[in-house]
């Protein structure tokens, strides 16, 4: 119980004083409501705006979990492939890097006229934010496994897949993680930029509220928002905690 | 690309050999237990222009226990690797005595799965030689009790010993019944008790498999204590400066090492590393 409240209780101090500094400051005036809402008025709204909010975040949820897995799988198999070989490494390398380097915010309107005021806009715009971590992150894991263990499957004859699936992939694991790690946070940052242009989800009641002026909505919406994006690193960590426990100085002596 | 040796395995050969109490000289008792290994004219320049080895010619009979003893960085790895066919000389041959023998190797750390138990460690070269679960699991299970460490089956590298670790690496190697059992610098990392028990034991199984072993090592005690034979190989460019049979019984317990023949062996190979060395 004692080891719970250790793990707990750090992150909660911040917010409490943070919460109570800025509801302390907007109440008494020094900073008006027009320009950052009391914290109460904002729990209030997401109570006020319910079916709204609940709608639009699980719209957001399903578009930034959809967009996460297709990073996570698309991402594993782009590094895999650009590991094959130096060759097809330094040929198509240079094109996933555009993953990383596209200013999303400029071809989501095109994602809408190729995908239509739908869904699958949201889904390839949080997997166009979120894929190029995965692909780096895998791809040093793939590169860097143990050259004697190379050579022990080498001396045993193992054939090339059985060396993926028993010794490349397993090393990679930890940089794959960390690679998912990165994308789940930047799957909903890519569906919430998708939403502003399809008007859908979170992003969608964002940009109306902030039209209406209603900051109490505008960060209603964040607070979601991030709170997605909180529970999908917080399964990554779970997942990572779970297959790595063994073996991985990362995940032990904890 | 070199060609990978492929690796034999029958599930037959699961089964430990019968020990023969018939000659104490660990000459291979089965058939094609052991293999012979020839080096001529070996070469290998490591571009642009690194002489690892200028040319070196050994022929090791099956079943003997050859010891590779040299500098750092004398190319003695090298040479490992060219025996393993992990590595193609630039000039020269390698042969064995028959084409694709059980091959085993053991690098100086133990390279352990960290993701795998004891268990499935050892079992790997069988796995990946398509042998039945049950009958590698069976098999690995022999040969992790073989080097004592029955109780650390279902444990996982991060909670072994160095020692430990090192162990469960021969055990992987010996799973497979080598016919050619290569090791480099295996001990080294270890502290001095423990490496002398792992010599030990690994005389033991020397005389027990009766397979060829190489053995490369730095550490002159080792290469007494270990071998019939001790090559000493010079600094890079590597090449023999003596080609030494080790003057000792078959039988070497422990306590060997402190008498006067194990002293006069070890000088005979001090002296000769004194002149690698230049």
């Amino acid at each position: 119980m004692s080891n719970r409240w250790r793990v707990i209780l750090p992150p909660l101090v911040p917010f409490v004083v943070v919460t109570v500094g800025v509801e302390v400051l907007v109440r008494s005036g020094v900073i008006p409501s027009y320009v950052l809402p009391a914290p109460s008025a904002v729990f209030e709204s997401v109570f006020r705006d319910f079916r709204e909010l609940a709608s639009a975040t699980w719209s957001t949820t399903k578009a930034s979990v959809a967009g996460f897995a297709a990073s996570g799988a698309i991402g594993v198999l782009i590094a895999v492939a650009l590991s094959s070989s130096r060759w097809v490494e330094r040929a198509f390398y240079p094109y996933a890097v555009f993953f990383q380097t596209v200013p999303i915010i400029a071809i989501a309107p095109l994602l809408v006229i190729w995908f239509g005021f739908d869904l699958r806009t949201v889904i390839a715009s949080a997997f166009i934010v979120s894929v190029f971590p995965v692909i780096a992150n895998t791809l040093t894991g793939l590169l860097s496994t143990d050259p004697a263990l190379r050579d022990l499957f080498r001396l045993y004859g193992a054939s090339p897949a059985a060396t993926l699936w028993k010794l490349r992939l397993p090393s990679a694991l930890p940089s794959i993680l960390t690679g998912l790690r990165i994308a789940a946070g930047l799957a909903v940052i890519g569906a919430i930029v998708g939403e502003f242009i399809s008007g859908s989800g979170i992003g969608g009641v964002i940009d109306v509220a902030r039209t209406q002026q209603r900051l109490d909505k505008v960060f209603a919406g964040l607070l979601l928002s991030s709170l997605l994006g909180l529970g999908l690193f917080a399964l990554v960590n779970l997942a990572s905690r779970l297959a790595l426990r063994h073996w991985h100085a990362s995940e032990q002596s904890r | 690309m070199a060609k990978v040796r492929a690796v034999w395995y029958c599930v037959k050969s699961l089964k430990m050999p019968a020990k023969t109490q018939a000659s104490p000289e660990a000459i291979p008792e089965a058939e094609g237990a052991a293999v012979s290994v020839s080096l001529a004219g070996i070469r290998r320049v490591f571009p642009p222009d690194v002489v690892a080895i200028e040319a070196i010619d050994l022929h090791v009979p099956p079943g003997q226990f050859l010891a590779i003893l040299g500098p750092s960085g004398s190319g003695k790895s090298t040479l490992l690797r060219l025996v393993a066919g992990l590595d193609r000389p630039t000039a020269g041959k390698v042969s064995l005595g028959r084409a694709n023998p059980p091959t085993a190797y053991v690098f100086q750390d133990a390279h352990l799965l960290p993701w795998r138990t004891v268990l499935h460690n050892v079992a790997l070269p069988l796995e990946l030689r398509g042998v039945p679960g049950s009958h590698r699991l069976a098999a690995a299970r022999e040969a992790v009790e073989r080097v004592g460490l029955g109780d650390a089956l279902h444990r996982y590298p991060a909670q072994l010993s160095g020692g430990m670790r090192m162990r469960a690496s021969l055990a992987r190697a010996l799973v497979t019944e080598p016919h050619l059992l290569l090791l480099d610098e295996p001990f080294a990392a270890l502290d001095e008790i423990t490496r002398h028990r792992l010599d030990e034991q690994l005389r033991a199984l020397w005389r027990e498999r009766g397979m060829t072993v190489v053995f490369v090592t730095h550490s002159i005690p080792e290469a007494t204590y270990l071998a019939q034979r001790t090559v000493v190989l010079s600094r890079r460019p590597a090449r023999v400066v003596l080609d030494h049979a080790v003057e000792l019984p078959v039988d070497r317990p422990a306590a060997i090492r402190g008498e006067p023949a194990f002293a006069a062996q070890m000088r005979v190979l001090y002296e000769a590393l004194e002149v690698a060395e230049r």
